[in-house]
């Protein structure tokens, strides 16, 4: 779809039409503890970033902020040049607005987990055509077509008829990753993907997310994964307790880490 | 030998009640056991799925309402559950229509048996199915519940694509041991007038004076029917818990 250049500047004076995502001061608390310290990230059309940073920092919270499985305090949250609505709820909390609007949008950004998440009462095909046929509404023998494709893409069409819980890690993930794929997204979001595989089997889901991003998707990578984040996304975030330390282009990050903490982070994993 | 001559004449009593009209009269037994059985356990899962709702909301006054229900009716003796609302509902219906004066005032409007029965029975069950329904949604794998919302669900596509299908799984096996208790509860209901199996043998043995012989005719229906129920839940169990079994 594309906007007249009027509507784009009724929607937001500033918006750029290349924005992907836009995350404007982001803020969250658990408790007494702040996870997220007004956190701001821009990605645009066909950006891969890989965020990283020791556990604890919130990159997995600010990955679930974007498409509201956590409601963020505050900070705006931009997708496509759309902004998700809140409003103020009970004890000073926000929620949205509109849960309708929150539904759409997050059919626009699949999300990958760590432990794959695959509905396990369903075949892998019907996985990946649930939501597209439900949610998206579109014609059912299109959607199948368009599972089959991708389960041959990522090299599991053969388990096609089989439960997630009678396939191995990497395969579940690369279903997982099929059935992201099906909707078509706007935007992906992937929180750990790798980080719950044998060893052995990061390499098959890391080569299926290499070819996403060579075609041009766009992606956020909550990730451990320092090869990828350095051979294959196009930015690199940092974050420390909560805040960015540091962002910038991969190659030049791991040469000459801009920070005394992100140094500390990458000698750190290469031991 | 002549040990042998007293069972055999026995039996051929037996044989003869029962091919007097006795038999036929304990397979009605048996068909108004089922029938209430049945309809209590369909009026039983929708209450159980209500309560078992109520008492997972966040909401404080609805966990409490669903909670005080399974305490109350899981804590009562089924008997008196049954006489409140069959001779209690006798009571308020006969109260509303005198008052309404479609009565005379020494007339009585009876709560019909089959309704009040399968009520308190169904209201027995639902706290137990909610029970079950309730352990149920906990063991659902959170990580689905969270795909689906991640994936645009609305919270009815939730519930009837992700929430029932695994709710029902998971149920199978304690929905089975519900439905065996509905079953004996079921004979209770012959203080209300339904001639359903126990009924049934209660007549039978005080009119011919064979007591042992019919208690014990329906006793091995009673256990026939209780038997039959396990192999068909243990299939549907298997049928649907089919996605964790092995593949062939």
């Amino acid at each position: 779809m594309s906007a007249s250049p009027a509507a784009a500047a009724k929607a937001e004076p500033s918006h750029d039409a290349t924005s992907a995502i836009s995350v404007k001061e982001m803020r969250k608390c658990f408790g007494d503890h702040e996870v997220l310290k007004g956190i701001s990230l821009e990605a645009h059309k066909g950006d891969v970033i890989s965020i990283l940073g020791s556990s604890g920092s919130g990159k997995s919270t600010l990955l679930r902020c974007i498409n509201l499985l956590e409601t963020p305090d505050s900070g705006e949250v931009w997708v496509g040049g759309e902004l998700i609505r809140m409003k103020s709820g009970q004890g000073g909390h926000q929620t949205p607005a509109d849960i309708r609007q929150v539904e759409r949008i997050r059919a626009d950004l699949a999300m990958v987990f760590q432990s794959f998440n695959l509905w396990s009462h369903m075949t892998v095909l019907e996985n990946l055509v649930a939501a597209p046929v439900h949610v998206q509404k579109r014609p059912r023998a299109e959607c199948l077509e368009q599972a089959e494709a991708l389960l041959k893409r990522v090299g599991i069409w053969e388990r096609r008829n089989y439960y997630p819980p009678h396939m191995s890690g990497g395969q579940q993930q690369r279903a997982a990753i099929a059935r992201a794929l099906a909707m078509n997204p706007k935007v992906m979001l992937f929180d750990e993907p790798t980080s719950a595989l044998d060893p052995e089997l990061v390499g098959e889901v890391l080569r299926v997310m290499r070819s996403l991003a060579e075609e041009g998707r766009t992606m956020l990578v909550v990730t451990h994964e320092m090869g990828f984040a350095r051979d294959v996304s196009s930015k690199v975030m940092f974050l420390h307790k909560g805040e960015v330390d540091s962002l910038g282009e991969p190659k030049e990050m791991f040469a000459r880490p801009p920070t005394q903490q992100f140094k500390q982070f990458i000698t750190n994993f290469n031991k | 030998m002549e040990f042998l001559n007293s069972l055999l004449e026995q039996i051929s009593t037996a044989y003869d009640l029962l091919a007097a009209g006795w038999g036929v009269q304990l397979l009605w037994g048996i068909g108004w056991t089922l029938a209430v059985t049945s309809v209590s356990m369909v009026i039983g899962a929708v209450l159980g799925s209500l309560v078992a709702a109520a008492k997972l909301s966040h909401r404080g006054r609805l966990r409490f309402l669903g909670e005080s229900y399974t305490t109350v009716f899981r804590g009562e003796p089924e008997l008196l559950i049954i006489y409140l609302f069959y001779y209690g509902g006798t009571q308020v219906l006969t109260g509303v229509a005198r008052s309404t004066g479609s009565i005379g005032p020494t007339d009585i409007v009876n709560m019909p048996s089959f309704l009040g029965g399968v009520l308190a029975v169904g209201i027995i069950s639902g706290a137990y199915q909610a029970e079950v329904f309730r352990g149920s949604f906990l063991a659902i794998h959170r990580g689905e519940l969270e795909a689906a919302r991640a994936y645009g669900m609305s919270a009815w596509l939730r519930f009837r694509l992700v929430i029932m299908p695994q709710v029902l799984r998971l149920a199978v096996p304690g929905l089975g041991n519900v439905w065996q208790l509905t079953i004996k509860d079921s004979a209770l209901i012959s203080v209300t007038g339904v001639a359903e199996l126990m009924l049934t043998a209660n007549k039978a043995a005080r009119s011919t004076h064979h007591s042992l012989l019919f208690y014990t005719v329906a006793g091995i229906l009673y256990l026939v029917m209780t038997s039959i129920s396990t192999p068909i839940f243990e299939k549907a169990e298997r049928y649907t818990s089919r996605s964790f079994l092995r593949p062939k």
